[in-house]
């Protein structure tokens, strides 16, 4: 039955063919890479948005200076560089180690925008109960304050999760073999750009949409503290 | 005595909010700051607590002395713990229950073991009348049974003094009742109390001492009997005239 098929349709045999070829490369890289990148970026973003907020001297005029350099230039031209480019100056890394380092310093400019909006957005009050408490600021931030712009923080930060899962298809652009670079190896071989681009867009799409899902249930156990009447 | 300040001083920008103000509180005394709005009194209890730094004046606080202008972090910390805020807008802390919320300062800054901040939590919520809304977020509660957590909140932590910022100006008239009630209790008790108000009632019946702020300055001070009955100066006489009726 599925040979009559593939017989009669050669083009299905390609998708049935390269479906675990692609789907490997994504499990194995392209969620690793964004949960590694991802993961990074939060500690990042979270550190920058706490300095900035607290007005730590010269540390937020550095975070203002290193926000500006990654939110200004290309995702792509940042690749290059740290892979193509730092080599000319003896620092050569890895493809995998260069994209990790680049999506985490990108992705945590913009989460540390997302994250200090979300903590400017905490009543001051809650911070000024904290510390009459007896507790201390970073006691406050840690338990009172950061944990309430989380939960404000957590859409757009989602948000930019799922942007960057698809934003890793770039780093075939730096030789490696994730999802995107693993169909365009399959497709020098058999040329269906059109089948296998679509199909390895929908693999994207799949992921994206557990994403969504898991989105859904962390905001769920986040609003726990919301109103439950209202 | 509890607390005494001198000649406390505090300008927002061109603005000098207080010129000088002194005060004391004994141990068990009540003290209502009354006063018309922009007076300094609000801001004159935020210096007291360092959430307003003041620009100068001594701070004595059971036997200590300290220069508001120049007080180390580590005495703003030691001091904050000694004492306890309650807020105009309750401040509870948003993502903790009423029971967290009065555990926190135990727990976290007074290093207590957790059984034994929720045994006091407890007894300090049922205390305040919380006793069934243990589990409930500030979310889910009204303005007078958040007020009154965040009452339940300070006298948990057995502070010297509980500073109170116009604790019930938030609240609809029907739900001030409910809050006085438990300042009331805690007056009775003995617990020392700095409070901020507009309810000359409370003033008249519930405090020991009554101070009128105007312009930055303490116009009037004394027992709150003889400010009440027989006030010496022009200025409360017309303060209690306007408020009174």
């Amino acid at each position: 039955m599925l040979e009559y098929l593939f017989d009669s349709f050669p083009l299905l045999e390609i998708l049935a063919d390269s479906f675990p070829k692609i789907l490997v490369p994504g499990l194995t890289v392209t969620i690793p890479l964004t949960a590694i990148s991802f993961t990074f970026a939060m500690v990042i973003a979270v550190a920058a948005a706490m300095a900035q907020f607290a007005r730590v001297p010269v540390i937020t005029q550095l975070c203002r200076f290193y926000i500006w350099i990654f939110r200004g230039t290309p995702l792509l031209v940042q690749l290059f560089v740290v892979f193509y480019g730092l080599p000319k100056v003896g620092v050569r890394i890895e493809p995998f180690p260069a994209a990790v380092i680049v999506f985490s310093l990108n992705e945590g400019a913009y989460c540390a925008e997302t994250v200090r909006a979300a903590l400017e957005a905490v009543p001051a009050g809650q911070l000024e109960a904290g510390l009459c408490a007896g507790l201390s600021y970073l006691q406050t931030m840690r338990r009172i304050v950061l944990p309430q712009a989380m939960r404000t923080a957590f859409p757009p930060l989602s948000n930019s999760l799922i942007a960057m899962v698809k934003d890793t298809s770039l780093a075939a652009n730096i030789t490696v073999v994730e999802m995107f670079r693993a169909t365009e190896q399959i497709n020098a071989r058999v040329y269906e750009p059109l089948a296998l681009y679509i199909e390895v867009g929908l693999i994207y799409l799949l992921f994206s949409t557990v994403l969504t899902w898991l989105q859904r249930a962390g905001e769920k156990k986040l609003s726990a503290y919301e109103s439950r009447e209202g | 005595m509890v607390l005494e300040v001198n000649d406390v001083r505090k300008s927002f920008g061109q603005t000098q909010v207080l010129k000088g103000v002194d005060l004391r509180v004994d141990k068990g005394d009540v003290v209502a700051i009354l006063g018309p709005s922009g007076s300094g009194k609000t801001t004159l209890l935020r210096c007291l607590n360092f959430l307003e730094r003041a620009d100068g004046g001594t701070l004595r606080f059971d036997g200590e002395e300290f220069q508001l202008g120049h007080v180390s972090k580590k005495d703003i910390a030691r001091l904050r713990k000694r004492t306890a805020f309650v807020f105009q807008s309750y401040n509870l802390f948003l993502n903790k229950t009423a029971l967290e919320n009065v555990t926190e300062g135990l727990t976290v800054a007074r290093k207590m073991p957790k059984a034994e901040a929720e045994g006091l939590g407890r007894r300090a919520l049922e205390k305040v009348g919380m006793a069934g809304r243990m589990d409930h977020y500030p979310s889910q509660l009204s303005g007078g049974q958040q007020q009154r957590v965040a009452i339940a909140r300070a006298m948990a932590v057995e502070p010297e003094i509980i500073y109170f910022d116009e604790p019930t100006s938030a609240l609809d008239p029907e739900l001030t009742g409910e809050v006085l009630a438990v300042m009331r209790q805690l007056a009775d008790e003995g617990m020392t109390m700095l409070v901020v108000t507009h309810e000359l009632g409370f003033a008249r019946t519930v405090s020991s001492q009554t101070v009128l702020m105007e312009g930055g300055v303490v116009v009037e001070s004394g027992p709150s009997r003889r400010v009440f009955e027989h006030p010496e100066e022009e200025r409360t006489r017309a303060f209690l005239r306007m408020d009174g009726k």
